[in-house]
């Protein structure tokens, strides 16, 4: 008989983790069809505002493996108990794959992964294919940060003294002697030398400490109403993270406007509600005074980026106006973002007709009408800061 | 967990198990048994239990899915493991215990001697099947480590080729015809043929038949019909088709005789096992086991318990036939056992379920069929007297190949402009619109140019084009 029995070996068990480069190559494609479906996932309203370490359940679409299949009209048979009777509901939609006989429908193909907030982040912002924000010199502040190996020296102090290096010298020097002197064998102490030491050497380094603050304004007026908070809030959001990707220190300042404008906290930005009407040059000379008295544009970069539906009284318009053009002077890039949803049903005035007149270069109009506008807006807006440098 | 059992015990069940599987009849190949532990056990299901295979992501994500369900508990892990190769090789699990291991064992054999046995398994050549497998992942890889090609094209090749791997031929006892002798076919069939009112008829004109048209009939091998007409293709692209198409082969008589050959495994462990006369610890643990394997999968088929159910069937009808079998039948000449050693070997599962799944046995196993309706599955017919004909037809469509739709190749130079015309062999069965988007355009990425599927969708004949990197849909009047 020829049965061969060949036992279990653990050694070869260990090595043979034969799926590793295959795993490794289908998580790839995972990451690649997370940064696909980005500008849907974004617009989810689960992302925004949530906890940084949160894990989000990605569903994935990419990595489906097709194939011909039948659709939907095609009866299956399954196997009952006697008490099975037309119209029973046995099962919810495509049936999940194990149940069925492997194969033969498309099933839901469509399984989650796990990724976390941050890391969802970051491969977003590669996506970006991130303006390098070089920050100009004076805007950064230098920080002595860490001490770094740089060679070795014979002077230096008994902490950094290399042991190895200097018995290994003193074997040099022991072994130098022997040859000088061949005859003298006779046994002696050999000890060390001040010369057989050897320090390390280190030299400090200095850090460019980089400093940012993105200033949010938002019209907080009656007209804007949740849904048009909620399209500005993940605008900042992104904003806010996508600064953070790019400056070590990142600080958030939120001006909170009607007719008159207030410094708030984010809580109360996001979900206080005024009513009345709206100046909003309120807001940016508010905004104006806050950089001015705490984050001077000789020390910070930064951001200010203003939401607003578009409703202004007109007689505040130039002075708006004013106000805008003085941001722009003060502010890396200064972008106001008109949120007019679909369906909100009336198309009142619209500011960014009127701040064409503005004619800074780091200043960025754009218009979000829906939640998946968010990332294209977003995009577009960096887009200025992109174009900007590469002018530079 | 140290193993509890040795090697040893092994090999003198084994040779226990295998005077028994020798004496009731069966013919398996030479066996080895290699003991491997879970993980590798869950690469060797991803691999299809090959030693050595060509790397594709896919792969991986299968693993992934496997071992997630696994460690979630959601499923459990096959007892066995066994390829369709002479010698043929199977795994066992360290950790199972000693009754698994005999269990498997016989089971086993079981399918080895179906591997050897049945006819659609005869293309297979499974004595070259592990060096083909490897001679394969050798050549893929060559291609991925050469630069001038590397891994992003050789990947989409291959992720093109997957998805269209089971669009070849499925009954591969039939030889397939040569270029020649389709020719030949050809002219044969544009003769008139002989009338034998010659006198009174007139004569049918000679029409000659249209040589020039690509293919000469439809062609159901799409890869490798790609393969041969695509001339814009390397050698190493032509070589990954090839690749692909040998592998599927390889396992559709297995997707082909999935019931039959699991029953009849299934048949035989249950039978050896009977004859061992197993300690009584042991015999307890194969109660529970085997009825573990083989109860009804509740809302689905599981092909271990429909398989040996009619297995034991056709053996009990042969052996005890009703006057009834009699009259359908004929007088019986064979002895159950006969028969059932006949039925391995002759049929594949849609017609060993067409000929042997009786009404009587419908209604046992209480088979049902359900349709999707509004996202819920329901039950829209039970096994009564108006309807448990419908359920069996409805069955032998799901099984084996009856799953992949027939799509075959009809003009190779649609509209004079090398448009690749396919047609859907429409049985009633819709195709699943983003599957065939997405796998046209597969198609048209190994094409180089565009498709064109007739098909038909919700009751229209419609054609479906990939052009331009989107899928339109036409309807036709």
């Amino acid at each position: 008989m020829d049965t061969i029995f060949r036992s279990y070996d653990p050694a070869s068990a260990q090595r043979s983790d034969r799926s590793a480069g295959d795993r490794l190559r289908h998580r790839e494609k995972v990451h690649e069809a997370i940064r696909h479906n980005i500008a849907d996932i974004i617009a989810e309203e689960s992302i925004i505002g949530k906890d940084r370490d949160r894990v989000i359940k990605v569903p994935i679409r990419g990595v489906k493996e097709y194939r011909f299949v039948y659709g939907e009209n095609v009866p299956g048979v399954g196997q009952g108990g006697p008490g099975t009777q037309p119209g029973q509901v046995i099962g919810k939609g495509e049936a999940d794959g194990d149940a069925q006989q492997a194969g033969d429908r498309p099933g839901i193909d469509y399984y989650e992964t796990d990724v976390s907030l941050e890391e969802l982040i970051d491969m977003m912002f590669e996506d970006l294919e991130l303006p390098n924000l070089e920050r100009k010199h004076l805007r950064q502040i230098e920080v002595e940060q860490l001490f770094r190996r740089k060679g070795y020296r014979k002077k230096g102090i008994r902490i950094r003294l290399d042991k190895r290096r200097t018995a290994i010298s003193r074997v040099k020097r022991k072994k130098a002697v022997q040859r000088a002197d061949a005859f003298a064998l006779r046994p002696q102490r050999f000890p060390f030398h001040n010369d057989d030491l050897i320090y390390r050497h280190t030299v400090t380094e200095i850090r460019r400490e980089s400093n940012a603050v993105v200033v949010c304004i938002m019209d907080t007026s009656g007209s804007m109403d949740t849904m048009k908070r909620y399209l500005a809030r993940s605008f900042f959001f992104l904003l806010y993270r996508f600064v953070c990707t790019k400056y070590q220190n990142v600080e958030i300042v939120f001006v909170a406007h009607h007719t008159e404008a207030t410094e708030v906290s984010e809580d109360e930005f996001f979900h206080k509600g005024e009513s009345g009407g709206t100046f909003i040059s309120s807001g940016y000379r508010k905004a104006l005074e806050i950089i001015d008295r705490r984050y001077h544009p000789s020390l910070w970069n930064v951001y200010v980026f203003h939401c607003s539906d578009g409703d202004n009284f007109e007689s505040d318009n130039p002075a708006a106006l004013q106000a805008a053009k003085e941001l722009a002077e003060v502010a890396n890039l200064f972008g106001y973002g008109e949120i007019k949803p679909l369906g909100s049903g009336y198309y009142g005035s619209s500011m960014i007709q009127f701040f064409s007149q503005l004619e800074a270069e780091n200043f960025q109009t754009v218009q979000i009408q829906r939640k998946e506008d968010i990332w294209p807006s977003f995009k577009g807006f960096l887009s200025r800061e992109r174009a900007r440098e590469d002018a530079a | 967990m140290p193993a509890s059992f040795t090697l040893e015990e092994l090999a003198s069940w084994n040779e226990r198990i295998f005077a028994v599987a020798r004496e009731v009849g069966l013919e398996p190949y030479p066996q080895e048994f290699e003991v491997c532990d879970h993980e590798q056990m869950l690469a060797y299901m991803v691999y299809s239990g090959m030693p050595s295979h060509y790397p594709h992501w896919s792969y991986g994500k299968s693993f992934e899915k496997l071992k997630t369900l696994y460690d979630y508990g959601v499923t459990g892990l096959p007892y066995e493991m066994v390829i369709n190769s002479n010698p043929s090789i199977a795994y066992l699990m360290r950790d199972n215990s000693l009754l698994l291991q005999v269990l498997t064992i016989a089971h086993v054999y079981g399918h080895s001697d179906f591997f050897k046995n049945n006819f659609t398994f005869k293309s297979t050549r499974a004595e070259y099947t592990v060096e083909t497998f490897k001679a394969h992942a050798n050549r893929v890889r060559m291609y991925i480590e050469d630069p001038s090609i590397g891994l992003e094209k050789v990947e989409r090749i291959l992720d093109a080729a997957h998805a269209l791997s089971l669009q070849c031929r499925r009954n591969l006892a039939i030889r397939k015809q040569t270029q020649e002798e389709e020719l030949e076919r050809r002219l044969e069939e544009s003769k008139p043929s002989a009338d034998p009112f010659r006198a009174i008829h007139r004569r049918k004109e000679y029409v000659a038949p249209d040589l020039n048209r690509v293919p000469l009939y439809p062609e159901e091998d799409l890869l490798l019909f790609i393969r041969d007409h695509n001339q814009h293709f390397s050698d190493w692209e032509k070589d990954l088709l090839t690749i692909v198409h040998e592998e599927a082969q390889y396992f559709i008589p297995q997707m082909e005789t999935k019931i039959m050959n699991e029953g009849w495994a299934s048949f035989w462990h249950k039978r050896i096992l009977d004859t061992l006369e197993l300690p009584q610890g042991m015999q307890i643990e194969f109660m529970v086991r085997h009825n573990q394997v083989l109860s009804p999968a509740r809302g689905a088929i599981n092909p271990y318990h429909l398989g040996i159910k009619v297995w034991e069937d056709i053996e009990h009808r042969w052996d005890h036939p009703t006057p009834d079998d009699e009259r359908e039948f004929g007088p019986r000449t064979k002895t159950g056992r006969e028969k059932i050693f006949e039925v391995r070997e002759v049929e594949r599962d849609a017609s060993f379920l067409r000929r042997y799944l009786t009404e009587e046995l419908i209604r046992e196993l209480n088979l049902f069929e359900y349709q999707s309706r509004g996202g819920d599955q329901v039950v829209s017919r039970v096994a009564d007297d108006d309807n448990w004909r419908a359920i069996k037809e409805t069955l032998i469509r799901n099984v084996g190949t009856g799953t992949v739709p027939v799509i075959k190749v009809e003009n190779a130079d649609y509209n004079n402009n090398r448009v690749l015309f396919l047609q859907h062999h429409h049985d009633g069965r819709d195709l699943h619109l983003e599957y065939a988007e997405k796998t046209l355009q597969y198609l048209h990425h190994l094409w180089g140019r565009d498709v064109v599927m007739g098909t038909e969708i919700n009751g229209k004949k419609s054609l479906l084009s990939f052009s331009e990197g989107k899928l339109s849909i036409k309807p036709l009047h």
